[in-house]
């Protein structure tokens, strides 16, 4: 009895064999993880921006040390996740293409505005929070290249949440205005954080199919659940609220109840009507061009070195 | 039997010549100049060997390594990198894996644990 390319190869990931770039896949497979792993390099690449826009006005030298650190490292985990899908037979331009013409998505937190120094904070907090439970369980996706790239990515991720909580926590022991700065930072990164996590699994229609290719294995409402449970308690430390009046507890369930997402926010900012999203676009596209001419000059440069070499040899 | 065929690691064109039908949907939609893709090698410390870990692009070797340093070494991972241009790495294919490994597969005398030995039997 002879089985099918595709069964042989569900056959590899029910075993838990890593699928590798040469190997047989189907080509549905390979385009979700093209498609989920360069939204995830643009992610990494436009959510520089949002903390970018602090460097220069972090209130420390130290603190300011810390962010540059970390944007860097947002840069190499776009870098990581960028060569992971280049793998798949995509090309590096083909994908900044897509970025830059709005075809691709990247995660809608990155569309909302940095007020305040606090926003430095709750990013850390909330957002690289949300980040690591999704990237965690992806450290053993089924694609080799993409698992390789996440635990590189998870083993960075964590000095950033624990950045962001300090700088919470030191304003949440500061002056009144300090004390409100923090608050109001958590109230309006909140429920754009809970949103990461993507639709409710009902809307989602592609989770079954990466479930089981187990490129995804907890579903976006477990993961949001777990979120919710973990900050609820973290919130406390702080001394501070989450702004949900229906977040309860449940003895029943042993997990926290949260109230309705606004999931027509959620589609507007995808759509591309969130508050910052022609800013962060128009931002890449100038880096982008403006960037031409040292790679033409490197290119030129390697070229003409090449060349001189071949001549020496002959 | 044709055993060793050349894959360019992330290559497009080369992952055709696996054979792979998939591939088709992959094809850029813009001209690309990119520089080229270089593979990375690091020795964690002194003693090991150098290990694979991951590509960048790169117009040139210096710059693959100062880029390799950048992405690769932030956090002391490193004391000595590698850089090869992917296009020379050769590599087997997967669909030969059953011809060119099985073999060693029913060769378990090749293994110490083979060979039952008295108890008493010391230093060896």
């Amino acid at each position: 009895m002879s089985y099918t390319p595709e069964q042989q190869f569900q056959h590899k990931i029910d075993q838990e064999i890593k699928i590798e770039p040469k190997d047989w896949m189907p080509e549905k497979y390979r385009q979700t993880l093209i498609r989920q792993i360069s939204q995830h390099a643009h992610s990494e690449v436009v959510g520089m921006l949002p903390e970018g826009n602090w460097i220069s006005r972090a209130p420390s030298l130290k603190r300011k040390a810390i962010l540059l650190a970390k944007v860097q490292d947002e840069a190499g985990h776009g870098l990581y996740l960028y060569s992971a899908a280049e793998t798949l037979g995509i090309t590096r331009d083909e994908m900044y293409h897509q970025l830059h013409t709005g075809k691709a998505k990247y995660s809608s937190i990155f569309n909302y505005p940095t007020l305040t120094w606090a926003d430095m904070g709750a990013i850390g907090w909330l957002v690289d929070g949300a980040a690591i439970m999704n990237q965690v369980p992806l450290c053993r996706t089924s694609y080799g290249p993409y698992a390789r790239a996440m635990v590189r990515v998870c083993k960075e991720e964590s000095f950033h949440q624990r950045q962001g909580f300090e700088i919470l926590l030191v304003l949440s022991q500061g002056t009144d205005e300090q004390k409100a700065m923090c608050q109001d930072a958590i109230n309006r990164w909140w429920w754009p954080s809970v949103m990461m996590f993507g639709p409710a699994d009902e809307a989602s229609p592609h989770t079954q199919q990466s479930m089981q290719w187990k490129i995804k294995r907890f579903t976006n409402d477990e993961l949001r659940q777990k979120f919710v449970d973990i900050c609820a308690e973290q919130v406390k430390t702080l001394g501070m609220t989450l702004p949900d009046p229906d977040l309860k507890w449940n003895e029943e369930k042993g997990h926290y109840d949260f109230g309705a997402i606004n999931w027509e926010e959620f589609w507007q900012v995808v759509a591309g009507n969130g508050p910052c999203n022609k800013e962060r676009l128009a931002t890449r596209q100038k880096a982008w061009n403006d960037g031409a001419w040292v790679r033409d000059a490197a290119t030129a440069h390697a070229a003409k070195k090449a060349a001189k070499h071949l001549h020496k040899v002959a | 039997m044709q055993l060793i065929k050349q894959f360019f690691y992330g290559d497009y064109d080369a992952m055709k010549v696996a054979g792979n039908p998939a591939d088709a949907a992959a094809t850029p939609s813009v001209a690309t100049q990119e520089w080229p893709i270089w593979e990375v090698f690091v020795r964690s410390k002194q003693g090991l060997d150098h290990k694979h870990v991951g590509s960048l692009h790169a117009a040139d070797a210096a710059m693959a390594i100062e880029n390799a340093r950048d992405v690769y070494t932030r956090r002391q991972e490193g004391i000595s990198i590698w850089v090869v241009e992917s296009k020379y790495i050769h590599a087997t294919n997967p669909d030969e894996a059953e011809s060119l490994y099985e073999p060693a597969a029913d060769k378990v005398y090749r293994h110490p644990t083979f060979y039952e030995l008295p108890i008493e039997l010391k230093h060896i």
